[in-house]
């Protein structure tokens, strides 16, 4: 009927991420602009489907429903962004390098930066960070996305600074574990 | 305890992991959720610690798909637990769950707020974190000044206050007016001097946010941007760990530019020569290194820089270098790079002047063409669809067409309409044209849609001189093995036409002709046949006298299609083979078509009717908005002559349009003779229904009209980008668009406030109302009927702080509708309203709409919406009562077609009689009670002015059966054939689909109502039972 084009005004710059392993599992879901359930649904469907079926050595982007996918695969992990058509795409694409090194040095303290691209390494990687987004710990994912994603912004690029704040979360996580546990043996003690 | 709780946790993974198939693992997941949810049905006093492991099990199992609504008001009470990790976890399960739009997440904001006002730090964090990620309007309006405060004071530490920035900035995206402008832009330039990279980097993305929403309160911010950036570049003061690979922060570098390009132009000398200075640095200093990350950063940076450097408006000279870095771009191995390259040029196409040095890498780009990545060959599609001209159609074309028979099946069509649309628009001369549409159809026929080949026979039949050579061509194309369907249409269409013109040449007499189509009839579907039926007609009339034999193999199969099962081929049967015995009479039934009048080109249709907004714009967008500067092929209309023929596609651009058009060149139409002569008696004639204009004029304006059809509409590249994508999934597609709007809404357009069909309605039945409305801009409408004339005044309203420019309102009238538009100016100054009065005069019965063209510039960001006009048929009635005395000789009077026409509706819309009448009222058919002696049926009176009817009585009877409200009969009769068609056809479709403005108080339940209110099934009032966890 009426169509009303394009424009980019006041709009996010990173509408969702999505992590989805080689057989099409989610592991990781983030939405900044408010897509319904239904939408997320038809989204993660559609996108793993087209995103799985490309072959490698193609460039990392796809024009998709009238917004951008940013895409990079890290051995069997793979990881979207989806912008806006001009936005920068490059720049993206490193923030979803600055993430995945961020949840690397987390999730395996033994990694280093620069063998990233070595073989073992990533598939080292790929193994933690699968199990990791699989398993108990997996928020973390979340919350060091948190820290590097806000309003679909990056809101911080140094590293160092992400885990340091990781690092004060999980500390304040433990503190209370620890309370929580003494308290419940002083209640078991009393209870006696 | 705690432990076995986080225990069952990783039973309850590992069990999903072990699952062997879905089946299992939804048993598993099932009996969980059934777990879960008598936990939180039962169990009233769970602990916070308790809730937390639930909603963290809830999160993994949404993960894996399944429906977890019922658990939602939990994971939002958690976020008012007392203890750090309970908080920690309600609020990250609440953002990954809820969007904006939830109900429960307004009940959430004061708890919000106290986190974000109270003293503790890491509840600060997790406040503004989800704030940012997905706080509302409601948020916005209750939060917004406590997020500044925390933005702003100096004993928050950075961690807190780039949070902050990020949060406010999604507040102000959600509603601008929580910044107040005059406020900040101190503040801004401020929080600009931050040492902080953290904060400085969240800062800068608010303040992109709030540029580009209105750049003049923050002039001052600008030389702080160029600082950041100098600082950046030479690397002064940025601390190790925000240097990315060796670069300083590539993001914060990108961003800086980014918002610099909001800024119109940079006026201080000497801030504009540091800028300059930078930018140099950066295009001379990339170079493409090994590292693929350190390559990208530095790319990321050096792609915004181009685009500054555009917007800038550099010297030729830095543009030329800029071209040839691109022209570098593209041919190296990094596919990134490649695509970005590619992407890049086509932009630069339309910012600046530099298509001549484009066009040196032409080569390159026909390269990219065959490049292994189809999304490096489609930018490489669309780049030589912008950069095609007049000097260069021929060879782009060609290349289009070669590559065609090797090219990805999703990419066919597209290229196939692009191929069209340029051989079209730069043909050198018309008989290339249709060795191109030919080609096309020919090499990839499945992929040329109905349009392209309706195109180039209203191209051949309004063009004599083409004829010959056309009918020529289609003779030679049916002379290979196998040929397409569409071949086979479209020549048969073309020799049933004009091989009588062919006559003399060798294997082209009517038998020839004939017996060569006939050889294709047994290959074709039903949709053939009937055209070639009439093809053997007009092969018989123009055979006249006919040869026996020939006269008898035709009549032989007329005759075999007599009891056709498809009625169309029946009925074209009969006909033909009574007509063919009347012997030189058929001459006159069957003379050549006449040359097509203008009419709405069925591309543009297409486009009005997809409701999908634009996916793939970089060409098209380009195209659409660079067309003025084209060489637009029309022929040359001297304005002198008095007023522009009022045709359905004419333009009536205000301001500035009509001299461009007049400047257009012809060059497309050099062949055809005598334009300029004939233009003055073509305004009256044309397109009315039976009158056929003869004059050649008349292809012009038509052939304007589909050119910008084809250009505009982003609908078309729609479809084809989406078959990429979802390949087989055929008719489900239009419902998949529909069912992800929103995605494409948020991502590039500016949302429309309220349904814009809705309002359209809404305006048909009254004079005056809001017409269209989205953040920006509204526009008003108030309309003044009488007798056939109307007075419409547009309100235009900016609702902004900053003034809206670019402004242009541009009317595409239908034929019956003579339509003037004042002048509209081109800037909206700030918070003010311009009134734009359009004069209308009805000149015939019809049920066309006019549509507005209307589009502004926004920051940098245009935004184009075409509105249907109110200025509809009912418009030009006026009520009339009418006795039984003089109606029923009236009615007689009217004794039959094509006066008096009778229809039976089905599928009509379950009204009763006293809502259809208030319905005909309403669009100003007076129902008459008590003229029809039997109470199912209703008859109404109205009278219809326009400047060929003049005041014309119009009646209506409309007989209903009382046990099928779904159909009825209805008759409808008025004094001119024209009108009674279309006010028949009129009723019809108010019947058929009531506006949704007048429905009834539901007579029809609304089944989609249903999944909005399932959390309320949870309990009575879902409003009151989270009050209480909270």
């Amino acid at each position: 009927m009426h169509i009303v084009v394009l424009t980019l005004l006041l709009l996010l710059q990173i509408h969702f991420v999505l992590l989805i392993s080689r057989q099409g599992k989610v592991r990781l879901t983030k939405w900044y602009s408010p897509y319904s359930q239904k939408e997320r649904t038809k989204v993660i469907r559609e996108l793993s489907g087209l995103i799985l079926s490309l072959g490698p050595k193609l460039c990392n982007f796809l024009l998709w429903r009238g917004v951008k996918v940013v895409y990079k695969r890290y051995a069997s992990l793979y990881f979207c962004m989806c912008i806006n058509q001009d936005d920068n795409e490059l720049e993206v694409l490193e923030i979803v390098h600055h993430f995945v090194e961020i949840l690397d040095r987390y999730f395996g303290s033994v990694c280093e930066l620069d063998l990233i691209f070595n073989f073992h390494k990533v598939f080292y990687l790929d193994l933690l960070l699968s199990r990791a987004l699989q398993g108990v710990k997996s928020w973390q994912a979340y919350y060091i996305l948190d820290e590097i994603l806000i309003a679909g912004e990056l809101q911080e690029s140094s590293k160092k600074t992400v885990a340091r704040l990781i690092a004060a979360q999980d500390s304040l996580v433990e503190t209370a574990k620890e309370q929580a546990s003494s308290l419940s043996n002083m209640i078991a003690q009393a209870t006696k | 305890m705690a432990l076995s709780g986080m225990r069952g946790l990783s039973v309850f993974i590992s069990d999903i992991r072990n699952c062997q198939n879905k089946e299992q693992e939804r048993l598993r997941v099932d009996k969980e959720l059934g777990n879960i949810r008598t936990r939180f049905k039962n169990e009233k006093g769970l602990t916070p610690y308790e809730k937390k492991k639930y909603v963290w099990k809830m999160l993994y199992i949404y993960m894996l798909g399944y429906d977890v609504d019922f658990g939602h008001m939990e994971a939002v009470s958690l976020i008012s637990a007392p203890k750090y990790p309970e908080k920690q976890v309600g609020y990250i399960v609440t953002s990954s769950l809820l969007n904006e739009n939830h109900d429960f997440l307004r009940l959430a904001i004061n708890t919000v707020r106290n986190d974000i006002v109270g003293r503790n730090e890491t509840f600060q964090c997790l406040a503004l974190t989800l704030v940012g990620n997905i706080g509302g309007r409601d948020f916005a309006e209750s939060l917004a000044p406590d997020v500044q405060k925390l933005l702003i004071s100096s004993s928050c530490r950075p961690l807190v206050r780039k949070k902050a920035a990020l949060c406010l900035l999604r507040l102000f995206r959600k509603n601008p007016d929580v910044v107040n402008v005059d406020g900040w832009s101190d503040r801004m330039a401020q929080l600009l001097d931050e040492r902080d990279l953290g904060v400085l980097t969240s800062s800068m993305s608010l303040f992109v946010a709030l540029v580009s929403n209105n750049h003049e309160s923050y002039w001052s911010c600008l030389p702080k941007c160029v600082k950041t950036l100098e600082r950046l570049a030479r690397n002064q003061d940025i601390p190790q760990e925000y240097t990315y690979y060796g670069i300083p922060s590539p993001w914060l570098q990108v961003k800086t530019m980014r918002a610099l390009q909001y800024f119109p132009t940079i006026e201080d000398p000497n801030t504009r020569r540091s800028l300059f200075e930078v930018l140099q640095r950066v295009l001379m200093g990339t170079d493409v290194v090994k590292n693929v990350n350190k390559n990208n950063a530095s790319h990321a940076v050096l792609f915004e820089a181009l685009a500054l450097v555009m917007h800038l408006d550099a010297e030729k000279e830095m543009m030329s270098q800029c071209v040839a870095l691109l022209g570098k771009f593209i041919a190296v191995r990094e596919p990134n790079i490649r695509y970005l390259g590619l992407e890049n040029m086509t932009r630069m196409l339309m910012v600046t002047d530099v298509q001549d040095i484009i066009k040196r890498h032409q080569a390159q780009i026909i390269t990219s063409l065959k490049d292994p990545d189809i999304s490096i060959r489609r930018r490489a599609l669309d780049l030589l669809y912008g950069m095609c001209d007049v000097s260069n159609a021929k060879d782009i074309v060609e290349e289009l067409l070669q590559y065609l028979a090797t090219a990805d099946f999703a990419m066919r069509e597209e290229l196939s309409l692009k191929a069209a649309i340029l051989a079209e628009k730069f043909a050198p001369d018309l008989s290339w044209y249709v060795d191109v549409i030919l080609q096309l159809i020919d090499k990839a026929g499945d992929f040329v849609s109905d349009d392209i080949w309706f195109r180039v026979v209203q191209f051949v039949t309004n063009n004599e001189d083409l004829q010959p050579y056309a009918a020529l061509k289609a003779r030679e194309y049916l002379d290979k093995p196998a040929i397409h369907e569409t071949m086979v249409k479209v020549s048969a269409y073309l020799l049933g036409e004009y091989s009588h013109l062919l006559a003399r040449r060798p294997g082209c007499s009517p038998k020839e002709i004939f017996s060569i189509i006939h050889e294709k009839l047994p290959t074709v579907s039903t949709s053939t046949i009937p055209i070639l039926l009439s093809t053997y007609a007009k092969i018989l009339m123009h055979s006249q006298p006919p040869e026996p034999e020939l006269q008898n193999q035709i009549w032989a199969i007329f005759s075999k299609y007599e009891s056709c099962i498809d009625a169309e081929i029946q009925q074209r049967a009969v006909e033909y083979f009574a007509l063919s015995r009347k012997g030189a009479a058929l001459m006159d039934i069957l003379a050549e078509m006449p040359k097509f009048p203008e009419r709405q080109s069925s591309l543009i249709k297409k486009a009005e009717d997809t409701e999908a907004d634009t996916a793939e714009q970089s060409a098209i967008k380009f195209r659409a908005q660079q067309q003025s500067s084209n060489a637009l092929v029309v022929t040359d209309q001297s304005p002198a002559n008095g007023t522009p023929p009022v045709s359905q596609l004419s333009l009536v651009k205000i301001p500035s349009m009509s001299s461009e058009v007049r400047s257009l060149s012809a060059g497309l139409f050099a062949s055809c003779k005598d334009h300029n002569t004939s233009e003055q008696g073509v305004t009256q004639a044309n397109g009315t229904l039976s009158v056929v204009d003869p004059q050649p004029s008349s292809s012009s304006p038509g052939l304007l009209g589909d050119l910008l059809a084809i250009e505009g509409p982003p609908g078309v590249a729609v479809q084809s980008e989406h078959n990429l994508v979802s390949g087989s999934e055929g008719a489900s597609d239009a419902e998949d668009a529909l069912a992800l709007a929103p995605v494409g809404e948020q991502a590039n357009t500016v949302q429309p406030i309220g349904d814009i069909a809705e309002r359209f309605n809404a305006l048909c039945l009254k004079d005056s109302g809001v017409l269209y409305e989205d953040p920006y801009v509204q526009i008003g409408i108030k309309a003044e009927w009488r007798v056939h004339h109307g007075r419409l005044v547009l309100f235009l309203g900016n609702k902004n702080t900053a003034p809206l420019v670019s402004v242009q309102a541009l009317i595409l009238p239908p034929t019956h509708l003579r339509l003037e538009l004042s002048l509209v100016p081109d800037t909206i100054p700030p918070r003010a309203q311009v009134q734009c009065p359009l004069e209308v005069v009805n000149l015939r019965p019809s049920r066309d709409v006019a549509v507005l063209d209307f589009s502004y510039r926004f920051g940098t960001n245009v935004v184009n919406v075409k509105l249907r006009l109110p200025a509809v048929l009912n418009k030009f009635l006026q009520p009339i009562p009418v006795s039984a005395e003089e109606f029923f000789p009236q009615w007689r009077s009217l004794s039959g077609p094509p006066l008096k026409l009778q229809e039976v509706v089905r599928g009509v819309r379950p009204m009763s009689l006293m809502e259809m009448a208030s319905l005909f009222n309403s669009f100003r058919l007076m129902v008459c009670p008590g003229l029809d002696p039997n109470a199912n049926n209703l008859v109404a009176s109205t009278t219809f002015y326009s400047e060929s009817t003049r005041a014309m009585l119009c009646l209506v009877r409309v007989e209903t059966d009382p046990a099928d409200r779904s159909q009825l009969r209805m008759t409808v009769a008025s004094g001119d054939p024209t009108l009674t068609f279309e006010l028949k056809e009129f009723i019809k479709e108010q019947l058929v689909s009531i506006p949704t403005a007048l429905q009834p108080p539901a007579p029809v339940p609304t089944p989609q109502a249903q999944p909005t209110t399932s959390p309320a099934a949870v309990s009575s009032d879902p409003g009151a039972m989270l009050a209480g966890l909270l």
